[in-house]
């Protein structure tokens, strides 16, 4: 070994190859490993100390310091809990210069504003993005089960104010307001054999595509399901009886799809938003959503 | 280099049981991460079933590789070190150690299954339920007899500076895993049981384990390999003997501290949170200390980085060690933390530190050791670890950099506003946007799985006495004359 450049500088740097490490080193060895005793270097004990300043400095102007009943505040007068109350409520105040129209305005007049239907379209699509397109998707484009919110199609109805009460009040939710509707099991309570479901499944099919249907289907049909879902299956909001008459379904367009249906339907829920978002947010929802699809 | 042995022999028999067990948890480590790291880009692995799903193979993963892995290396390089350092053969014998070896794996099993069975305590790195907890606090006693034992009987007039700092993670875990498991058990014969602590209370004391954990685990247990296997290999003295002393009690003063960082901006009192912050910014410099006392001990030997593939392993994990020190500090500062926190930033941090600084240090100390224990006359191939090393280095620079990437586009993503307030992305727009990245960092893993398994064929073939026909790795010109 002739490289030796960690041996400290202030002691004698012996060349001694029968005592190598005697006045370098420690002087001691574990299993062959010896010890140099070099300073610490300069800049890490000063960087350091700059640390352990900055840290003393930090801890006297911010809350640092617990005692049994209290603490020490800090010389700033610094409290997250007073900075997020503070902020939340200079941006309420901020927000009050558009939110106020807005919550005295009805649904048409904020439509017809264009400045307070920017904001309420913004606001409305934040607000969607978070509550509603976990199960209506991004865009309010559906899927199985969640009706698609682009089309024209609207179960309960597509006016503002429409969509503004379900929104409200949510589907068969609870809520006493609530849309409700039940469409019965003709299957599994016996009201329709399971020929004849096959049969009005059929004329459904035929009707949604637009072409006549097997004749035994479409007697079945006028009898059983017309009354809700119209007699040309144009369906009626008024019950939440979807249109039948096009090929949007909710559960599904296939003959065993439509066929589970009929035998023992599904009823789909959407909460009540109304104790969860404020009046004026499901206004701004209500804007948005309408002018998703073809808004009525 | 040969030193004074001591009058009975070492036993070695039982580091070479938790090396082969090392090796294998650590495999089942990594093949669990790759697989969740799949599951996070691609939710269909989750297979719609209880036990394969993300929350129950996570701590699977986390588990397998800290204290599995990272816990086997741990014990058995301590076992191995603490009696060549201070002459003297295990306190308690073959059987005793042997306890505590079995002990361990049976801890491992137990919670390994907990897990995929859905019992948990829920609490992260510390979510084994109440029976394995009491079964892990026997062992670590045992561990601890064993440990103290052999430094009481040496024969060395000195404890040298590994001894010390694994004492100090021995010693530390105890305290750490007794004081956040305090749990009242539902029955007796049931698994389920409460914790002791509540709220925010409960959140602290948890996180004064959880960061502890990284700092005496993950941090002080690996320094004592450094201290040992670095200047082993490198065959050079230690570079500071004052540093060691100055860096290990500042280490241990201020590591025990800094956990409420993990609880910024949360409703930990304001206090706490500046205490936890502060103590994290001082200990920047006690723990580079370690990394200036690991890399300076290499200084006038550098040639030997071209010639020892496994001495390149035991230094880059020390710069590693440095990059991620310096990084915790940083992200502790509350207006980083207010950005990074809850992102893949901390994902990137967490794994810079255990993929480059725990696994290296570990596959460093492993290759040195199997040669040893085995008694062969070198690896099968010096050119495979070699290989290993690029393969496992370019796996963590892909992981950590697209964690970077996503964690810090996650944070700007989520406090985005336009210009009239309205929050600019949802949640799952942010989702969106990290896939990509999610599918860069499980190719990372991929890359160091497969660096870990070249591994166990190296050591395969050693332990079987093989050596490869192979070009050796030339020195640098020059160098060779030094001798």
């Amino acid at each position: 070994m002739t490289e030796d450049k960690n041996a400290p500088k202030d002691k004698v740097a012996a060349k001694d190859e029968k005592a190598p490490r005697a006045p370098k080193t420690m002087g001691h060895e574990w299993d062959g490993i010896a010890e140099y005793n070099n300073p610490l270097p300069r800049w890490w004990v000063l960087v350091f100390m700059v640390c352990i300043a900055w840290a003393v400095g930090y801890m006297v102007v911010m809350p640092s310091v617990p005692g049994v009943k209290d603490f020490f505040g800090g010389t700033a007068g610094f409290s997250s809990r007073a900075g997020v109350r503070d902020v939340l409520a200079e941006t309420a105040t901020q927000r009050q210069e558009w939110l106020k129209p807005m919550a005295d305005a009805p649904l048409d007049e904020i439509v017809a504003n264009p400045a307070l239907r920017q904001m309420a379209m913004r606001g409305g699509e934040v607000i969607f993005k978070e509550n509603c397109a976990a199960c209506h998707m991004v865009g309010g484009a559906g899927t199985k089960g969640y009706p698609a919110l682009v089309d024209d199609e609207w179960i309960w109805g597509g006016s503002l104010t429409e969509i503004q009460q379900t929104i409200r009040h949510g589907i068969r939710s609870g809520d006493p307001l609530a849309r409700t509707a039940e469409m019965p099991a003709f299957g599994r309570d016996g009201l329709l054999t399971r020929a004849e479901i096959g049969q009005v499944a059929d004329f459904v099919l035929a009707m949604a595509a637009g072409k006549p249907g097997p004749a035994a289907g479409q007697a079945l049909y006028q009898a059983n399901c017309a009354v809700c879902h119209g007699e040309k299956g144009e369906g009626m909001k008024e019950t939440g009886a979807p249109a039948l008459d096009n090929r949007i379904w909710l559960y599904g367009g296939s003959r065993a799809e439509v066929m589970a249906q009929i035998s023992v339907p599904r009823h789909g829920v959407m909460p009540n938003w109304g104790g969860r978002l404020s009046d004026v947010e499901i206004k701004q929802l209500s804007v948005y959503v309408h002018s998703l699809g073809g808004g009525q | 280099m040969t030193a004074i042995r001591s009058a009975e022999p070492y036993l070695e028999d039982i580091v070479k049981k938790f090396t082969v067990a090392a090796v294998a948890w650590g495999i089942v480590g990594f093949l669990a991460g790759v697989f969740i790291a799949f599951q996070l880009a691609f939710p269909v692995l989750n297979l719609d079933l209880p036990w394969t799903t993300f929350g129950r193979l996570r701590p699977v993963h986390t588990s397998a590789v800290i204290f599995a892995f990272g816990g086997n290396v741990l014990i058995g390089t301590s076992f191995y070190v603490v009696q060549r350092t201070c002459r003297a053969s295990l306190f308690g014998g073959e059987p005793l150690a042997r306890f505590v070896f079995w002990g361990y794996q049976l801890f491992i099993v137990m919670a390994a299954l907990g897990y995929v069975m859905g019992i948990t305590q829920s609490k992260e790195y510390a979510e084994p339920e109440w029976f394995v907890d009491l079964w892990l606090t026997v062992v670590w006693v045992a561990y601890l007899a064993v440990f103290v034992g052999t430094i009481l009987k040496r024969t060395e007039p000195h404890i040298y500076v590994a001894n010390w700092f694994y004492l100090a993670f021995i010693v530390t875990i105890a305290l750490l895993h007794i004081g956040n498991n305090l749990a009242l058990p539902v029955s007796v014969f049931g698994a389920k049981s409460y914790t002791a602590y509540s709220g925010v209370q409960d959140a602290m004391t948890q996180w004064w384990y959880g960061h502890n954990a990284v700092g005496f685990f993950l941090t002080a247990g690996f320094l004592a390999i450094m201290y040992y296997f670095v200047p082993k290999r490198a065959e050079r003295p230690v570079y500071s003997y004052r540093l060691s002393i100055v860096h290990f009690w500042a280490l241990i003063f201020l590591y025990i501290w800094a956990g409420p960082h993990h609880l910024h901006y949360t409703a930990l009192p304001d206090w706490a949170q500046t205490l936890g912050m502060v103590f994290s910014v001082m200990l920047w410099m006690p723990s580079w200390g370690g990394m200036i006392n690991g890399i300076m001990t290499l200084s006038g030997a550098w040639e030997k980085l071209r010639t020892d593939p496994v001495l390149r392993f035991l230094v880059t994990s020390v710069a590693f060690y440095g990059m991620s020190t310096f990084e915790g500090p940083l992200m502790s500062i509350k207006a980083v933390n207010s950005l990074s926190h809850y992102t893949d930033w901390t994902i990137g941090h967490v794994h810079s530190g255990a993929l480059g600084w725990v696994a290296f240090i570990s596959f460093g100390a492993l290759y040195h050791l199997v040669p040893v224990l085995w008694k062969r006359p070198g690896l099968y191939s010096l050119r495979l670890v070699g290989t290993h090393f690029w393969i496992a280095t370019i796996g963590i620079v892909l992981y950590i950099t697209a964690m970077w990437i996503s964690g810090i586009m996650q944070g700007l993503m989520w406090r985005a506003y336009d210009e009239w307030g309205f929050l600019q992305y949802s949640f799952i727009e942010t989702v969106e946007a990290m896939h990509p990245y999610y599918v860069l960092r499980a190719l990372g893993g991929v890359l160091f799985l497969a660096g870990a398994a070249i591994m166990v064929y190296n050591m395969i073939r050693t332990v079987r006495g093989d050596v490869r026909d192979e070009r050796p790795f030339e020195a640098a010109p020059g160098a060779v004359a030094a001798e």
